[in-house]
């Protein structure tokens, strides 16, 4: 950043550069800027509100995970089992209600719960059981989709009614929305100003260092994932609700597109970095480039090869960048 | 006088705004050892990587063997005869010592490894510079030393001619550094030429013919290498540095803040037992694989112990809690900056709140504006030098880095202070710097604790001196009546004569 026009006279430098340098920061979001104008001059029904509301319910479940994901991978982790815990947390909460008849409000209890004591079974088995996270993680995914399909018996159980107001309106707004807005506020609450985030960028950023200045690294690791399969408790309410039932192969491959969310949005697999807004703004993008290709009539099977070369090229980019950064 | 095998010739390199190398010359003569001596950031590594092909000069000229020639790449460099043996070994640890050796150049028969050449070649490589080693045994199995004796023979085989050394003795210890110089005296009648890096003066009489001093990308002078320390030390940092090692103990050490008995740790050290008292600097001395740096993370609890115990002020320590061991006012700056005492890529404010952030965190949120006062004012007590504290460190120098590690201590009123190795990879400035923040620590009725490899740094920076030998405490001397000789002999003195031929050079 130090090298960048310094032969540009000083005024022009002053706004030609840093608007240079903020597109630079921000590429994610230049991105989504860019594809928006291009697709609402394809097709002007791109921008209007039915469809902007379509994107954010479409983005909803992926948001919530990747904000969930992003912890983790702030600690330089990452945790495959997120789609499979929420299908599991969705499918144990119904299982209560059809089968146990718990009240609705103890339903979604159940549902946050579960997710939160396998995300808590993850991060003890990694910070005390010293499996790498992608082989603990790993298991948890396969462990939680067999459970969910134990428990189901392989097939859909309804949901409580307060778990279906997740997939609803209230008062015209999506809920799916209002909980993806509640679940980046809180992780970004979380990540920028208590103590347990800035212990998170610590540990992921050099964990001997953390370790070496007092930072309690494994609670700290515990945490990171108990937060994580919280929020995967909480996507696999919203994807419920939407659907009124919960479904033994919910949330199949979502892990996948957590993770691209959170890489998008600029994190480092290396840790140490990433935020909530470029998470955001991750899962957005994901969203819209499906949508943009729905409403243009691109086929599915061509959608993943489009999502495929944005990862590569976002992650590229932050390369490219760090690279002439420093 | 011989013509020179390269020569830099009034060469210049910037980096956008910043000029890095200003017009600088330098002769690599055959049989001769150029020595480039100066400050972290004086430009030393640009120069190398000239003449390595790594960066190209952006004003002057290279000459080879007389003729200008373009270095574009490290082959190029390379296939003029530059070979480079860095810090960091550039060996495959797995493979075997002579396919290391060969490695890019296997020769092949029919598409296959060609074994009985490969040994061929490289045993010869190993012969020109009198090093015996199995050619069959992986390189990651051989000390440190032997592994950049392996490197040297690699680069020799491939007809190198100017042999650029960069810090080879960093990671060394005595013995193995004079393995290594006497290789360097055979290649030196072998009319190779060679530059050499280190930060450690006296070296540079050993084995030096001349130095070039660089200062802030300067040329200073060109000197001979018998020059004497102080002299060469005023090129380099541009004045005169009075006391390179200004000690100040207090007149009457307070009482004891830190005890150790009996620490033992299978495999690592044994019955290790010694206080430290309020305004005192205690020095651990000894080789490389004595088990100093061992002992100094079990007191801080980074590392369990199976016996003895860790007393601050006669309150015994938990073993394994690092929380529990700054909680009672230890901190520890650890041998490793890099990887183990800095989150490189976060910003100079978040490396020195570390390990005080939680403490002034008011219901678990993080006190950011406090944050951001403390390290004002501590980063600008200790003189450290950078563009804000929102840089990150990594761009830092080695030496204000290891303030801001130590600066982290003070925010947390550190008490006792642990130090391993503090000054290493840190200028001469920048050291005297740190060796008045250790006397401030003592001034203020703290104690400190401090491993150093440096002989001179462990005699004059401390006031009592303990050394190990092969895991346990052989001796203690009083610091300003003991000397090297004294310091050596306990050293050794654990050590059987058979462990030391064995373990010469292989201690990793």
């Amino acid at each position: 950043m130090t090298a960048t026009a310094q032969t540009t006279s000083p005024t022009r430098r002053s706004t030609l550069s840093k608007v240079g340098h903020w597109a630079m920061n921000n590429g994610a979001l230049v991105g989504l800027i860019l594809l928006c104008i291009g697709l609402f001059i394809a097709t002007p029904a791109f921008l209007t509100i039915p469809n902007i509301i379509n994107i954010g319910i479409q983005a909803a479940v992926v948001a919530i995970l990747a904000f969930g994901m992003t912890f983790v991978i702030v600690t330089a982790g990452i945790d495959l089992s997120v789609g499979s815990v929420a299908a599991l947390g969705a499918m144990v909460s119904a299982y209560s209600f059809a089968s146990l008849n718990l009240p609705g409000i103890l339903t979604v209890v159940v549902g946050l719960g579960v997710g939160m004591l396998a995300g808590s079974i993850s991060g003890l088995a990694i910070a005390y059981g010293k499996l790498p996270a992608f082989i603990a993680t790993l298991a948890m995914m396969s462990i939680a989709r067999g459970l969910t399909l134990v428990v189901s018996n392989g097939t859909p159980i309804d949901t409580s009614d307060t778990v279906n107001i997740f997939g609803s309106r209230v008062a015209g707004i999506p809920v799916p929305i209002f909980a993806m807005v509640l679940a980046g506020v809180v992780c970004w609450f979380i990540l920028s100003r208590t103590v347990l985030g800035r212990s998170m960028y610590a540990v992921g950023g050099n964990i001997e260092a953390a370790r070496l200045s007092g930072i309690p690294v494994k609670r700290v690791l515990v945490w990171v994932y108990a937060l994580s399969g919280l929020f995967a408790g909480l996507a696999g309410l919203v994807l419920a609700g939407r659907l009124r039932s919960a479904g033994p192969q919910a949330g199949s491959g979502y892990e996948l597109d957590a993770i691209a969310a959170v890489v998008i949005g600029g994190a480092s697999l290396a840790g140490g970095s990433g935020r909530a807004t470029g998470t955001l703004i991750g899962a957005i993008l994901l969203a819209v480039i499906r949508n943009g290709l729905n409403i243009l009539n691109v086929s599915s099977f061509w959608q993943q090869v489009v999502i495929g070369c944005v990862i590569a090229l976002a992650v590229g980019f932050d390369v490219f960048r760090r690279k002439t950064d420093s | 006088m011989t013509a020179p095998l390269l020569r830099l010739d009034h060469v210049t390199k910037t980096f956008g705004p910043v000029t890095v190398i200003d017009d600088v010359s330098v002769d690599v003569l055959p049989g001769r050892v150029q020595v480039l001596l100066g400050e972290n950031g004086a430009g030393k590594s640009t120069l190398i990587k000239m003449m390595s092909g790594i960066y190209q000069p952006d004003g002057g000229r290279i000459l080879i063997d007389g003729n200008e020639t373009h270095l574009p790449t490290v082959k190029a460099a390379e296939a003029h005869g530059v070979a480079t043996i860095h810090q960091e070994l550039n060996l495959v640890p797995q493979l075997s010592v002579a396919e290391n050796i060969m490695l890019g150049r296997t020769p092949q028969k029919l598409g296959l490894v060609d074994r009985s050449s490969l040994r061929r070649h490289a045993s010869a490589a190993l012969e020109r510079i009198g090093l015996r080693v199995p050619l069959d045994r992986p390189v990651g199995t051989l000390g440190v030393a032997k592994q950049q004796l392996v490197e040297i023979a690699k680069a020799l085989s491939q007809q190198a001619r100017i042999l650029i050394l960069d810090e080879p003795t960093a990671a060394l210890t005595g013995t193995e550094i004079d393995q290594l110089f006497s290789v360097v005296e055979d290649l030196r009648a072998d009319q190779v030429g060679m530059v050499f890096i280190s930060h450690h003066l006296d070296e540079i009489a050993r084995i030096g013919d001349t130095v070039t001093v660089l200062r802030d990308g300067q040329f200073v002078q060109e000197v001979p290498a018998d020059t004497p320390e102080n002299e060469l030390i005023r090129l380099m940092v541009g004045r005169d540095i009075e006391d390179q090692f200004p000690r100040r103990a207090p007149e009457q050490p307070g009482d004891v803040l830190l005890s150790v008995e009996g620490l033992s740790s299978e495999g690592h050290f044994e019955d290790v037992s010694f206080e430290v008292r309020a305004g005192e600097v205690l020095g651990i001395a000894g080789l490389v694989g004595a088990g100093r740096t061992e002992v100094l993370r079990a007191v801080f609890g980074a590392d369990r112990y199976d016996r003895g115990t860790v007393a601050v002020a006669g309150d015994q320590l938990p073993p394994g809690d690092v929380g529990a061991a700054i909680e009672a006012g230890l901190g520890l700056v650890p041998e490793d900056r890099k990887a183990q005492g800095l989150v490189l890529e976060h910003s100079v404010q978040d490396n020195t709140g570390l390990a005080t952030f939680r403490r002034h965190a008011r219901a678990g949120l993080v006190d950011r504006a406090g944050e951001k006062r403390r390290a004002d004012d501590v980063t600008s007590r200790l003189n450290v030098r950078m563009a804000g504290l929102g840089q990150p460190i990594r761009n830092l120098s080695g030496g204000n880095q290891q303030k801001v590690v130590f600066g982290r201590w003070v925010l947390a009123d550190t008490r006792i202070l642990l130090l391993d190795e503090p000054t290493r990879g840190v200028d001469v400035g920048a050291k005297v710097e740190i060796y008045e923040l250790i006397n401030a620590i003592t001034d203020n009725g703290g104690a400190v604790l401090m491993v150093s490899s440096e002989l001179p740094e462990a005699l004059g920076m401390s006031d009592r001196l303990l050394v190990m030998s092969a895991g346990r405490a052989t001796g203690v001397l009083e610091s300003n009546t003991a000397s090297e000789d004294d310091v050596m002999a306990l050293a050794v003195s654990n050590i059987e004569p058979a462990q030391t031929i064995s373990s010469e050079g292989e201690a990793a």
